[in-house]
């Protein structure tokens, strides 16, 4: 090939674009996944037509835009808090000449494991107006914090607990990116700063959509963390209604404008991932990738990196040994967690390997390889899931499954369903970015070569899309790890995971018992994603 | 890795990354089904649905099968969420028994239908007070609403003799409540039973316009009443004979209300059976076991609920015994309107 080194693929080779026909061996098994992801959105539609007129009055009013609108603000805030974090943490661990930087990756990662409404009680805990750090500070007259309540607290609680989603992302698609464009641009005598904003950024387009997207998502679905910091937002207030009420048709029907917002967002996702398609057209000779020397920004660096770890796994840690002390101290007896720690590792490492292998790769594939709207659409049902709050993905399957499957319900198989609603998108987003740094004339001279469109997908795509196919299981495994509502209500009956006896500890105040759980959690998460990584070559 | 990616492009014979991934799968699958589909479900099994935390009654449940020898299997989960699941799973419900903590979640499921009038000989077991009217459920054990205090700030006499008082302007930003709570909502109910809609929706105005502090639920209150960063907290009584249990200096007391009103009203929490039970016999013989003297000795040493059938005599240090509380005239029947107590707690915007 005498192209030149970098050339953007503004599009797609001809043979690629609209009129081919998509391949029955990736359509049907898309479809298929994508339908069984779309359950949840029927029983929502189902049970909404059972409203009663006055929740249509009581959505039309100003209170339903004004809560609307602290959802949306806390998504921008979020979101802004959370590029500002992961950007330079991604940068870090995979661009710089820091020493353990895959540590650093595992460390920065392990947040996402704990529950938002552990990460917030652990936030209030620390930092509230009466917490931890006051009581360290009493001796110097500090009576009193000032107030965690609110949006401040819900920020910060969030930030801290999602971030991986976007870091993670980034990481993946740094590190697919052809180092011998940075040299390019360091030979032409860019600029760190300037490469940053004319390479970098453009080029990372996609991962940083993709992020995004998912970290605004969790915003939208999440109620515990909001709930314990006094924030109210659209989920938590229909999670509560319906929580007194039982109604299942309003909540529906609320649930549904949930549904729609996680449309404009995904709608705001393609404009933010641009067009244009990015790949190596190059074997990428000489790329020997050289680290950026810290120098005396190490300092800051340790600073970031170390600051961020603690907030997000040292507060958790410092929170669990106090519960286990002053527990242990109290006389409070603790229940052994190992079936509990296997389980959860069981269906975690079960629901990672699905999400990527049976979801991820048709969905992915089509999406990325056509420029068919059709092609599209299976990759985007999947995050409908992701918006919804879990107990309603949770309900939703207890309806099909009672109703229609009884034979799958209450198995592991149908918990299996309910995390793959809740988590399939997660693979999705990683995986297409890797896909489209790879040259898709790498798979069209394997076609070439007479290997079928499978044989390709498995022979050259699979293996040059490893990064992004181990980022995808890593945050699945993280978030089923943590997973409570769907694990409940869709578990085999008597079915014990360490995030189900962490809640249920906490929910009765029997703090000491969900130390031993939480530590684990943290714990085995850390150990879960070394193993993950160390399937990465660096 | 374009290296690698040539060739692997040229045949190369080595397993793909996809290939080891997909061994994994199987190999997990496979050992998924063995340990997860292992204690094949017994036919016999009582299944109980309980919204009451596994930490709590769990021993109940154990002493029940090693009573009468017939096997439980429990299912935990909220009480929202387990009377919810009762109600999408439909007649298919594999429940025999929801076990549930607030008369609420009881309502709901005996409103569409799904619970069996118990018989007569149990219902008669307890002060028809804790039977529901129809007789679908029964309360199994009392929780009393109280004022939790710091003790490093006040004594009993600074507090307030009802709830009225609290709106006073020494209170200001200094009280918490949960109004998202079920029991909360249980004791707005019965301020408006007892008091009136407009008595009701001025003490919520007057409350807010007090700075009253907003929490998800009744232990965050507890944990923040102790820490000292409110002064006196709305809750269940049992939360911080909890709070005591675990940590004896925690600095924080139950206080009863003088003067009898909804404020210190008592709820239940209770039991049903379902109405497509399959295990009718043993759901049954397990709620008879609830208000046996060994469960309700239980209840009352152990997860510090007042007992509903025997007397009190060995309470749990920080509980009074409830003959010495001035306790409101109010039927749990008449808390059947939350629909009106939402609505309510909605206008005044105490839900936002």
């Amino acid at each position: 090939m005498s192209k030149p080194l970098f050339v953007p693929m503004w599009l797609r080779p001809q043979s690629r674009s609209g009129q081919v026909r998509l391949p029955a061996s990736m359509v049907l098994p898309s479809v298929l996944v994508a339908g069984l992801l779309l359950l949840p959105l029927g029983y929502l539609v189902f049970r909404a037509t059972g409203v009663e007129p006055h929740v249509w009055r009581d959505l039309w009013s100003p209170s339903t835009l004004r809560i609307l609108g602290r959802s949306l603000l806390l998504v921008i805030g979020v979101n802004a808090s959370v590029w500002l974090l992961s950007l330079p943490l991604a940068w870090l661990v995979v661009f710089s000449d820091l020493p353990g930087r895959k540590l650093w990756t595992v460390l920065a990662a392990t947040p996402l494991v704990v529950p938002s409404y552990i990460g917030a009680y652990v936030l209030i805990a620390m930092y509230g107006p009466r917490g931890l750090l006051q009581q360290w500070l009493e001796p110097l007259g500090i009576e009193r914090l000032p107030s965690l309540y609110g949006y401040p607290g819900a920020l910060i609680a969030i930030t801290l607990f999602t971030y991986p989603y976007l870091f993670l992302g980034l990481r993946s698609a740094m590190m697919s990116l052809d180092q011998s464009w940075l040299d390019a641009a360091r030979t032409l005598g860019q600029s760190g700063w300037k490469t940053l904003g004319t390479l970098l950024l453009p080029v990372l387009r996609p991962a940083l959509a993709a992020g995004s997207v998912l970290v605004s998502l969790y915003v939208l679905s999440d109620f515990g963390a909001v709930a314990l910091l006094r924030y109210t937002t659209f989920t938590s207030a229909i999670y509560l209604y319906w929580q007194s009420s039982l109604d299942a048709s309003a909540a529906a029907l609320l649930m549904l404008v949930l549904v729609i917002l996680t449309m404009v967002l995904l709608g705001l996702e393609f404009v933010l991932r641009g067009r244009a398609h990015i790949a190596r057209t190059h074997a990428g000779a000489g790329r020997t990738v050289t680290p950026v020397r810290l120098g005396r920004w190490k300092y800051a660096a340790w600073l970031l990196l170390g600051g961020t770890v603690f907030m997000g796994m040292g507060n958790p840690i410092i929170v669990s040994l106090i519960w286990l002390v002053k527990g242990l101290a109290a006389g409070a007896v603790l229940q052994p967690v190992w079936q509990a720690m296997g389980n959860s590792l069981l269906v975690s490492l079960l629901a990672a390997v699905t999400a990527v292998l049976v979801f991820a790769v048709p969905t992915a594939y089509l999406a990325e390889r056509y420029r068919k709207l059709s092609a599209r659409l299976p990759a985007r049902a999947a995050y409908i899931g992701f918006g919804m709050p879990g107990i309603a993905v949770a309900l939703s399957l207890v309806f099909f499954g009672a109703r229609h499957a009884p034979w799958v319900y209450q198995t592991v198989y149908l918990l299996l369903l309910g995390y793959m609603v809740r988590y399939a998108s997660l693979a999705v987003g990683p995986l297409r970015t890797q896909l489209s740094r790879i040259n898709p004339r790498m798979e069209e001279a394997g076609r070439l070569l007479g290997f079928s469109e499978i044989r390709v997908l498995w022979r050259v795509t699979a293996p040059a899309a490893r990064g992004g196919l181990l980022t995808g299981a890593a945050l699945v495994f993280l978030s089923t790890m943590k997973e409570l509502p769907v694990t409940l209500l869709l578990g085999p009956t008597g079915f014990n995971t360490l995030a189900t006896r962490i809640w249920s500890a906490t929910e009765e105040a029997f703090y000491a018992r969900a130390a031993a759980p939480t530590l684990i959690l943290l714990l085995v998460s850390a150990l879960g994603i070394a193993a993950i990584f160390s399937g990465e070559e660096l | 890795m374009n290296n690698r990616l040539s060739q692997t492009l040229y045949g190369s014979l080595r397993g793909t990354v996809a290939s080891r991934l997909l061994c994994g799968f199987f190999l997990f699958l496979a050992a998924g089904l063995t340990a997860c589909t292992m204690p094949v479900p017994e036919s016999q099994a009582l299944v109980v649905y309980s919204g009451r935390n596994e930490n709590l009654v769990a021993p109940v449940i154990e002493s029940f099968t090693a009573e009468t020898g017939i096997r439980v299997e429990v299912r935990y989960g909220g009480t929202s969420a387990m009377a919810a699941t009762i109600l999408e799973e439909g007649p298919n419900s594999p429940a025999d028994v929801f076990y549930g903590q607030d008369a609420g979640a009881l309502g709901a499921l005996a409103k569409a239908g799904r619970l069996q009038v118990l018989p007569e000989d149990v219902q008669s077991l307890v002060d028809p007070a804790w039977v529901a009217a129809d007789g679908s459920w029964i309360g199994t054990s009392l929780r009393a609403r109280v004022l939790v205090y710091n003790t490093d700030e006040l004594t009993a006499e600074n507090l307030p003799a009802n709830i009225h008082d609290l709106t006073d302007e020494q209170w200001r930003g200094r009280v918490g409540w949960a109004p998202t709570n079920g029991s909360f909502q249980a004791f707005v109910t019965a301020l408006r039973v007892i008091e009136g809609e407009e008595a009701a929706q001025a003490w919520l105005e007057a409350m807010i316009a007090n700075d009253v502090q907003v929490y998800p639920k009744n232990t965050p209150i507890v944990a923040a009443t102790g820490a000292g960063e409110i002064s006196v907290g709305l809750v269940n009584h049992y939360y911080l004979l909890r709070f005591l249990a675990e940590d004896p200096e925690f600095t924080a007391a139950n206080y009863h209300f003088a003067e009898s009103g909804p404020g210190s009203m008592v709820n239940v929490a209770g039991a049903g059976i379902v109405d497509s039970c399959s295990n009718c016999e043993a759901a049954e013989a397990f709620v008879r076991y609830l208000l046996s003297q060994a469960a309700q000795d239980y209840f009352l040493s152990t997860t510090h609920e007042y007992p509903v059938v025997g007397g009190q005599v060995d309470l749990p240090s920080g509980a009074v015994p409830l003959d010495t509380v001035a306790l409101p005239e109010i039927d749990l029947s008449d808390l059947e309107d939350l629909e009106g107590t939402l609505a309510l707690l909605r206008a005044v915007g105490a839900l936002e």
